[in-house]
């Protein structure tokens, strides 16, 4: 696989030569393991791997979370607490698949912004973005219905807010909404449903990734400068790469160690600092928390939603000339589900020659007020639908949209962007010398010359 | 410089993402929480077993009368880090207690005197929450900017607010729709139906130790932290090895890593 030239795995002995002719298995670890890398890759190309372990870490830790719980509704609240006190072990497999939710974020939500500043999106990576964002929704559903697992307040209070999304669209909302919840409210069937697609998803999302990963191993890794891997000759190829074994896997494997002290360090001291509070109080039909919020990682796509009221005049606009079919419930959930969507659009959207941020010296400034605007979205999402927080979401909305859709296409053509190094191999060689120019050597501890020395 | 700075957005990610996840309905300013210092609080502090007995002698002779701990087996006042109760303890604590069991009475149910083995009872009679998880149902504090980042420095705060509340009682009543509330400093809202269960030398302690208000309060509130997060002292030692453990590691890939490309990179980035 793969269009960089490099060296395919030969089998050599003949205990291998036999496995090689009925199932070329080795081969493929080896080709996975050894692909060429662009040996320019930063820190935020670590984010990968931190997501592929944490998928595992997820499915390893729920799997056994399974064994002791209980879905149902007289039960699965005590069955959690029954994990908590009587299982061995059991408050630390329940600490961290509750904490490895927000670790799943976090890394996500920095792998895509890498990809947004280094223009990874663009041809011929569309493919990779776009069954990278299918991922991230799959997160989203299995997140969601983990989350009301417990059966605590806010699990109840929260899948009844959500699925009452559904509610919104016109004419079939109501019979898609309890279609989906089997019964009229949040109850038992709903418990039993989300229990069963939580277990299915993460397995959807395991083959996807397989999927991604392969697609970007035919591709080749994006890098820094957006520049490609020369393919013209695998001695060319050979300068501007390096086999991901041993160099990235051990690069990564340090960044993770790093990225599970932290994580650790919350599970350990903390865990409960993600978490809301009401989770604690059992589900109660009849008692409504005095606010409902989803968990971080959902809010800044909970104040887009929430941030399309009656008096907004794009809503009425639509409103009027639709009848009153797009009230505004639908209007924000269409909204929100557009927000995700249209990242998708990116790689057509922008409209840019030039791949890499770096390179774009007005798109950065574009760039990094929409990762402002991102965490302004996730503040206003946990404060109360009121104002000033009302119209401070509108904005902040606005400008998530804008970017999308007017700042992309428009950067394209009025930017003048920088030049850019010629290959990968220039590039690495400016930042960190070629390889064998013996004049950079030094001792341990010793700082590097400088040509005025 | 642009890794560097995408690193920082990594770190800010993760600082917003839990700041803004702690945050919590936006409670009422007015309301006074007093961040107590429990011997529980920080990386390595773990309960106080006489703070714990003595809060549960509190537990039994006032509060319990409404509240139940229906999630606490009673064996586990003698499990380490807890309580710390002798078996002999135990055993005479739980036939103090009556509790309700199904299979009596051919299936009607009865009372019988409880064994360690049973949980606490569910108390339901004058619809008074379980206490079981109240100290993590609970958070103190939320500042600043809703955002929930001093709960890094004070904690979540729900022992602290259990405490406030049980201290912070003005004396004021109020009669609403049949129902009298008392005034709280600590209490959303300001107006609690709960009337005051401690005034100050409610109970007597074997060691001596203070039974004003606000130390049966803490006392309370300690035990209540107990019942809620019965595993903390586990909790916290996993954490510390974990950091012990994963820092060596993250050391050693750091000098394989380093090793690895020193040929690769005869020059650091100037």
């Amino acid at each position: 696989m793969g269009g960089i030239p490099h060296d395919h795995y030969e089998p050599k002995s003949a205990g291998e030569k036999w496995v090689h002719r009925r199932i070329p298995i080795i081969g493929l670890i080896y080709d996975t393991l050894m692909i060429p890398t662009p040996k320019n890759l930063n820190w935020m190309w670590i984010w990968g791997i931190v997501l592929t372990f944490t998928l595992m870490l997820q499915i390893i830790t729920g799997i056994v979370l399974v064994m002791h719980y209980t879905p149902h509704v007289d039960f699965a609240f005590s069955s959690v607490e029954h994990i908590m006190r009587n299982v061995n072990g059991g408050w630390a497999l329940r600490y961290i698949h509750m904490n490895g939710a927000s670790l799943f974020f976090v890394a996500v939500y920095a792998h895509i912004f890498r990809n947004l500043y280094y223009g990874s999106y663009k041809a011929p990576r569309e493919i990779t973005w776009i069954i990278g964002i299918v991922i991230y929704l799959l997160m989203m559903g299995t997140a969601f219905m983990g989350y009301v697992l417990p059966w605590g307040q806010m699990s109840f209070w929260g899948a009844t807010v959500i699925t009452g999304l559904f509610g919104a669209i016109p004419f079939v909302g109501d019979a898609l909404q309890a279609w989906l919840l089997g019964g009229p409210a949040v109850d038992n069937a709903t418990l039993n449903r989300f229990f069963s697609l939580h277990y299915l998803m993460p397995f959807l999302i395991l083959g996807l990734t397989v999927v991604h990963i392969w697609s970007f191993h035919s591709t080749g890794n994006n890098n820094p400068t957006g520049v490609e891997v020369r393919r013209t000759s695998k001695a060319e190829a050979q300068k501007d790469t390096l086999p991901f074994w041993p160099y990235f896997v051990i690069k990564d494997l340090f960044a993770l160690a790093v990225i599970l002290l932290v994580f650790f360090a919350i599970v350990g001291f903390m865990p409960n600092y993600l978490g809301h509070p009401d989770n604690y109080i059992e589900a109660n039909a009849l008692a409504t928390p005095a606010h409902i919020v989803p968990e971080w990682y959902f809010l800044p796509f909970y104040a887009i939603l929430r941030a399309f009221t009656d008096d907004v005049w794009i809503v009425m606009f639509s409103s009027f000339i639709t009848g009153g079919i797009i009230d505004a419930k639908f209007f924000g959930v269409l909204a929100m589900f557009g927000a995700i969507a249209i990242m998708a659009f990116a790689p057509w959207l922008d409209t840019s020659s030039v791949r890499s941020g770096r390179y774009r010296p007005m798109f950065k400034w574009w760039f990094w007020l929409l990762v402002v605007d991102f965490f302004f979205l996730m503040w206003l999402g946990s404060m109360p639908a009121e104002e000033p927080w009302a119209s401070l979401s509108l904005i902040a909305t606005t400008y998530w949209f804008a970017y999308f859709l007017v700042i992309l296409p428009l950067l394209g053509v009025i930017e003048k962007p920088l030049a850019r190094p010629a290959t990968i191999e220039d590039d690495f060689a400016a930042h960190y010398g070629k390889p064998g120019d013996m004049t950079g050597q030094r001792l341990p501890g010793e700082k590097a010359g400088t040509p005025a020395e | 410089m642009l890794s560097k700075l995408t690193t920082t957005l990594a770190a800010v990610a993760l600082a917003t993402g839990f700041g803004i996840s702690a945050a919590e309905a936006a409670g009422p300013s007015d309301t006074h929480i007093t961040d107590y210092d429990f011997s529980f609080e920080g990386p390595f502090g773990t309960y106080d077993q006489n703070q714990l007995q003595r809060g549960l002698k509190v537990y039994t002779e006032i509060c319990s009368g409404c509240h139940g701990l229906k999630f606490v087996p009673i064996r586990t006042l003698g499990d380490p880090g807890g309580p710390s109760f002798s078996e002999e303890q135990v055993k005479v604590y739980a036939s103090e207690i009556e509790v309700f069991d199904r299979e009596l009475n051919d299936g009607q149910g009865d009372f019988r005197t409880a064994t360690p083995t049973d949980h606490f009872p569910n108390v339901v009679a004058v619809g008074a929450p379980d206490l079981s998880l109240m100290a993590k149902a609970r958070a103190g504090f939320h500042g600043p900017a809703n955002l929930g980042i001093n709960q890094l420095v004070k904690g979540m705060g729900g022992a602290e607010y259990i405490a406030s509340l049980l201290a912070g009682y003005t004396g004021e009543e109020k009669e609403q729709a049949g129902t009298v509330l008392y005034e709280n400093t600590a209490f959303p809202g300001g107006w609690i139906s709960m009337s005051p269960p401690l005034y100050g030398d409610d109970v007597e302690f074997d060691d001596g130790s203070p039974t004003d208000l606000e130390s049966t309060a803490q006392d309370v509130a300690a035990f209540l932290m107990w019942t809620a997060e019965p595993k903390l002292a586990a909790r916290k030692q996993m954490g510390l090895t974990a950091i012990i453990m994963l820092g060596v590691l993250s050391v050693l890939l750091y000098l394989t890593n380093k090793r690895i490309w020193a040929p690769v990179k005869p020059r650091k980035d100037g």
